[in-house]
């Protein structure tokens, strides 16, 4: 796992920790807060890779502190997110500057420059439209779901214009989605044993990632369209120079929309993407993904008091498959042309909303594979919960989607003090 | 033609005889309908500061400290935005509610710590507000239509002279009361004590209204209390400050602030 700690967010947290330590009482308000969390888990698989650190997978020790400030006038804020971190299984001290941003607002039109987290899309961890760093890694290990998203370092720009409003986000500095490496966490890689190079995007001014999302209410309905360029954050390109693998990120264009609301009692929600993979536009490349068509569609209910269900069905179709298998070298595992995916989330709500059971299931009927993620939180007091829970994965092949983490089912406990 | 305008006259003769001939005493779907409109749509809008305190059988608090922003539309339309201060847990969620009389409500949640906007399923009349003895409904009003609703009697309350309306869900809506018991102020059309009984007859909840001013020349019960009677919980709440009509603009009602609180309003 892969965390991001730059000397300039280490700056700007440390001035705004200072100004807060500073700052005479009820001037200005400056609200500081945070959590201490502890977060372990443990590998519970049959067959388990020889790590030499043995079966856990987190000793996670965190203090995540909060800082934000906003200007006499309102109109200019300040945020600023970081978690100190202590790794037990390495051993390892670590800053993740989770956020840190400015935004300025007027009447029509909002700019947040800086490290920020950006969630797009109406899926329930199915993301089409949402391009935004993600940490797999994080969700696979038993982190809080929060984890699973990481910021990007951009430029956001809001415009409201009456019954329509556009957000434009320019991203200069890629970062890609963090995955099993192999490590830790195990997942599939095509050429098993060799050392592997990471080759990034340029931080060259053409090769800035640009999102955009035009969004406003169609009927009864939360409706938008998306478009983007840039690349893609998984899967990676992979390749082989000389007895080397590389890791690459080929550019990727995605065009979509979602629209999500009441309906039969419930929630509905559609979203659909084309993924337009720009660097193998007729799917002759076996090193790069082939482009797609990605939809989905959801729904979620109340039944009865504390009780919610929600459940989606999506599907993923690899364009040019014919290309693609005839690209593909003979010994590597061919996918199904659609991959179709069904999830069920079952959450129910006990003794005044203090305990929660859930239940997430995800499985895919043609490829066989699944995640199973049951979890019992309880709140001791409005400051502290604790959850306990497990990842399952399994599937037939290793070159699934979750076939791929079978060995890294686990259980995990966070505790979690909040102020 | 004649006949027209005789009939006409006819028309306008009754209408007249029948306002003269209503007794002073409204029918009790009509005091229900006042007292909703007095309880929840006082004004045209309002800015709350709202403390909610969740206290279990053994006396332990739990705490819900909110501002409250609402806005009242043509036809009983109403918007609905929450800014969550405290428990630190859920601090700086927002909440948001479109309400429409006769139809499913649409609500938004937006999760900080993800930046995620999302839609919520809720059952009205059943699920809890944040985890108080208040449900959804009780927060910003069950559709009057769904009950059928009889004047029972007058009776004080404190000394306050209150209608008192029988209210029983109508066959079809599945309401999560058997039947509610609702003491009306004559003089403020406020809800001063409910109870709601379960569908065996039995008394599950009990709201009193424990303090009201008048504020903006709107009487606001300032402190109010729901008990549930079988599980021993109460929540009380405390309205810390209260505003009407300090023009809120619809478009405060939006994804924008979900995401980005009006910081003039959330103080």
């Amino acid at each position: 796992m892969k965390l991001a700690g730059d000397s300039v967010g280490r700056a700007v947290v440390g001035i705004l920790l200072i100004t807060v330590v500073t700052q005479p009482a009820a001037a200005q308000e400056t609200a500081l807060h945070g959590f201490v969390q502890a977060n372990y888990s443990v590998r519970v698989s049959e067959t388990r890779p020889t790590d030499p650190r043995g079966d856990f997978l987190l000793g996670d020790q965190r203090l995540e502190l909060e800082v934000a400030r906003a200007s006499e006038s309102g109109r200019v804020r300040a945020y600023a997110k970081a978690d100190f971190i202590h790794d037990a299984v390495d051993g390892d001290a670590r800053l993740d500057v989770r956020e840190v941003f400015l935004t300025l607002t007027s009447s029509r039109l909002d700019v947040r420059l800086g490290r920020q987290v950006i969630t797009w899309g109406v899926g329930d961890l199915v993301f089409i439209n949402d391009v935004f760093p993600k940490d797999w890694t994080a969700l696979i290990a038993g982190q809080p779901l929060q984890y699973l998203k990481r910021g990007s370092d951009a430029a956001n720009v809001n415009l409201y214009l009456g019954p329509i409003s556009a957000q434009i986000v320019a991203i200069p500095f890629f970062e890609p989605d963090l995955l099993p490496d192999g490590t830790r966490l195990t997942g599939f890689t095509p050429f098993p044993g060799r050392p592997t190079r990471e080759v990034k995007p340029a931080q060259r001014i053409e090769d800035t990632e640009l999102a955009l999302r035009v969004y406003g209410r169609v009927g009864r309905f939360d409706a938008a369209a998306y478009a983007f360029r840039g690349f893609w954050g998984s899967p990676p390109g992979m390749e082989l120079d000389g007895d080397e693998a590389v890791r690459f990120y080929p550019g990727l264009a995605v065009y979509g929309a979602s629209m999500q609301g009441a309906f039969a009692q419930g929630i509905v929600s559609l979203e659909a993407g084309f993924y337009d993979s720009r660097d193998d536009p007729d799917g002759r490349n076996p090193a790069i993904e082939n482009s797609q068509l990605r939809a989905l569609v959801g729904y979620q209910r109340a039944l009865g008091d504390n009780l919610t269900v929600g459940a989606q069905y999506y599907a993923e179709r690899v364009l040019d498959h014919e290309h693609y298998r005839l690209t593909l070298p003979p010994s590597f595992p061919a996918r199904a042309q659609t991959r179709h995916n069904a999830t069920l989330r079952v959450t129910r709500l006990f003794n005044y909303q203090t305990s929660q059971v859930s239940l997430f299931v995800w499985g895919s009927p043609n490829e066989e594979d699944y995640y199973v993620n049951p979890e019992v939180r309880h709140s001791l007091s409005d400051e502290v919960w604790i959850a306990v829970g497990a990842n399952l994965f399994g599937g037939p092949r290793a070159s699934t989607f979750f076939g791929q983490f079978d060995r890294n089912d686990n259980v995990y406990v966070t505790a979690r003090y909040s102020f | 033609m004649n006949t027209k305008i005789t009939t006409a006259a006819g028309v306008l003769a009754l209408l007249a005889t029948l306002s003269v001939v209503t007794p002073a005493q409204e029918p009790p779907t009509q005091i229900m309908a006042r007292s909703q409109e007095a309880f929840l749509a006082a004004g045209n809008d309002m800015v709350a500061r709202i403390a909610m305190k969740l206290i279990n059988k053994a006396g332990k608090e739990r705490l819900r400290d909110l501002t409250m922003l609402r806005r009242d539309l043509e036809t009983g339309h109403q918007k609905y935005f929450m800014y969550f201060h405290q428990p630190a847990d859920v601090r700086a969620m927002t909440f948001m509610v479109w309400k429409y009389p006769g139809r499913d409500d649409d609500r938004w949640l937006f999760v900080p710590a993800i930046k995620l906007v999302r839609r919520i399923a809720a059952d009205d009349s059943r699920s809890s507000f944040v985890g108080s003895d208040f449900t959804y409904e009780d927060i910003s009003g069950r559709d009057i239509e769904l009950d059928s609703h009889t004047l029972l009697k007058e009776e004080a309350v404190a000394g306050t002279p209150c209608y008192v309306i029988e209210s029983v869900p109508t066959s079809g809506s599945a309401g999560e009361y058997g039947r509610k018991l609702s003491w009306i102020a004559k003089d403020s059309w406020l809800p001063l004590k409910e109870e709601y009984y379960d569908r065996r007859a039995q008394l599950a909840r009990v709201f009193t209204a424990d303090e009201v001013q008048t504020i903006g020349g709107h009487p606001t019960v300032m402190r109010r209390t729901m008990r549930d009677v079988k599980r021993e919980h109460r929540t009380e709440v405390a309205f810390e400050s209260v505003r009407y009509d300090v023009g809120l603009a619809e478009a405060l009602f939006a994804e924008r602030y979900l995401r980005e609180p009006p910081a003039e309003w959330i103080r």
